[in-house]
């Protein structure tokens, strides 16, 4: 399968890339990795006349501390941020979250930015930045914005970002010895998650139980309360109404979400 | 647009189209067909090749995107008409049987042993999650993997499966001794 024509144009750095996204609006794409967006061109899915190159930018990539918080450069791939070791100390179940994700070929060219910005509720990093409660850099035509996780993903395949921004950074809290839990469920290897529950400090997210990665709001109230893992995890699939496909139906999915917030919650005990 | 990479140890400037994938610009204008074009979507990984040492799925990388970098093939491993020691161990080890998936099995296992240099069994079978054999071959690609690791050859120790700025990753010193069963001429055919 090829990719219908396009120019291709390196970018010299985040700036400049924003500039060009101004320059050549609805035509151009934003290319890193390119694991999200070659398979849609291959299948033709997505045919843009421009890519714009950030893959290579030195100011995109690496992981650094900025006071209580990490500062995930976007174009990090995610084979690089499973072995960082301050995201290990500080954040790691986004650490965990990047080793999950596809295989290790996929892991040395996909990067954070690229699978948050695809927005796939299927997938693990825009999961694991729910649960963690972070947030996104966004650098457009004027200046830069930051955004929550909870504010960020607004539909299937659909975040705040304009056609015009580029999503520069990830930021999520430091929170060394903090007890975590991850669990994906999937058929086959490589796969993405059929559902998926990440819980920490409080917050529980689900991955493919909506349009978007999703808050189990009445799971996280009854933990506060003093429910026990059980009982809250007991309530994790409410008021959501996900997708059915050959692998699961609806109530597959809710039995999931409750089995895997359950396990999620033992986990980080 | 023109490019310059270095492929198997070679400098090379060619003219590429900007949506010319990795794999058909090896295949089609280096001549090495080691690369195979399998499922096409980023899953068998029968295309894998390394890119600066790093195992990436080739049909999935646009050529342009590796431009200034080293590629290494199947093909770029073995020296002076000696196996690489993890070619050596799939052929000692029978890790294969059709063999469509062996270029990308051996590329992914070299990627995968320059990182960890002693995997376990298990982080063998993790480490080769993204490379499919619908022979159904796992068992002794496996064995291949952890006889190539058990050799310890410097060349599929940490770093040196990286192609450094000398060149690309070769093979050094004897072949890799595998850790069960005869080694048999009968099975390198």
């Amino acid at each position: 399968m090829i990719p219908a024509p396009f120019d291709y144009l390196p970018a010299e750095s985040a700036a400049h890339a924003v500039e060009l996204l101004a320059r050549h609006g609805d035509d151009a794409k934003l290319l890193a990795g390119g694991h999200s967006l070659l398979p849609m061109m291959k299948l033709r899915l997505a045919a843009p006349a421009l890519l714009i190159d950030v893959g290579s930018l030195a100011e995109l990539a690496g992981v650094r501390a900025d006071g209580g918080e990490l500062v995930i450069g976007a174009a990090t791939c995610h084979a690089d941020l499973a072995a960082d070791e301050l995201t290990r100390a500080d954040a790691p179940l986004l650490a965990h979250a990047a080793a999950q994700v596809g295989d290790p070929q996929i892991r040395h060219r996909g990067t954070i930015g690229g699978s948050l910005a695809h927005a796939d509720p299927a997938a693990d990093l825009p999961m694991a930045l729910v649960a963690l409660g972070g947030s996104v850099e966004v650098l457009g035509p004027g200046g830069s914005r930051r955004e929550t996780a909870d504010d960020f993903f607004t539909g299937f395949f659909e975040t705040s970002l304009e056609p015009d921004e580029l999503l520069t950074a990830v930021r999520v809290p430091r929170n060394p010895g903090a007890g975590w839990g991850y669990q994906k469920f999937v058929r086959r290897a490589n796969d993405w998650a059929i559902v998926a529950a990440a819980a920490t400090g409080g917050r529980i997210a689900l991955a493919n139980m909506g349009p978007v990665p999703l808050r189990a709001h009445a799971a996280e109230r009854a933990l506060a309360a003093g429910a026990n893992a059980a009982q809250a995890a007991a309530l994790a699939a409410d008021g959501t109404s996900p997708g059915e496909d050959m692998h699961a139906d609806r109530g597959y999915r809710q039995h999931l979400a409750r089995v895997l917030t359950r396990r999620a919650l033992v986990q980080q005990d | 647009m023109l490019l310059k990479l270095n492929v198997n140890g070679q400098q090379r400037s060619d003219d590429v189209e900007p949506r010319l994938l990795l794999v058909h610009y090896l295949r089609e204008v280096c001549g090495l067909r080691a690369a195979n074009v399998g499922c096409d979507t980023t899953s068998c990984g029968a295309c894998t090749v390394l890119l600066d040492g790093k195992s990436v799925k080739s049909c999935t990388v646009l050529t342009v995107q590796a431009a200034g970098q080293q590629v290494t093939t199947a093909e770029g491993l073995a020296a002076d008409g000696e196996l690489h020691p993890v070619q050596a161990a799939f052929r000692r080890e029978h890790g294969l049987q059709c063999g469509f998936c062996t270029p990308g099995m051996v590329m992914a296992t070299v990627g995968l042993l320059a990182e960890n240099p002693e995997p376990t069994e298990d982080q063998v079978r993790e480490g080769l999650e993204g490379n499919l054999c619908r022979c159904t071959g796992y068992h002794n690609i496996v064995r291949a993997v952890l006889a190539a690791a058990a050799a310890g050859d410097p060349a599929t120790s940490a770093g040196s499966g990286r192609s450094g700025p000398s060149g690309p990753v070769r093979g050094r010193g004897a072949p890799a001794v595998g850790t069960s069963g005869p080694a048999s001429d009968a099975v390198g055919a």
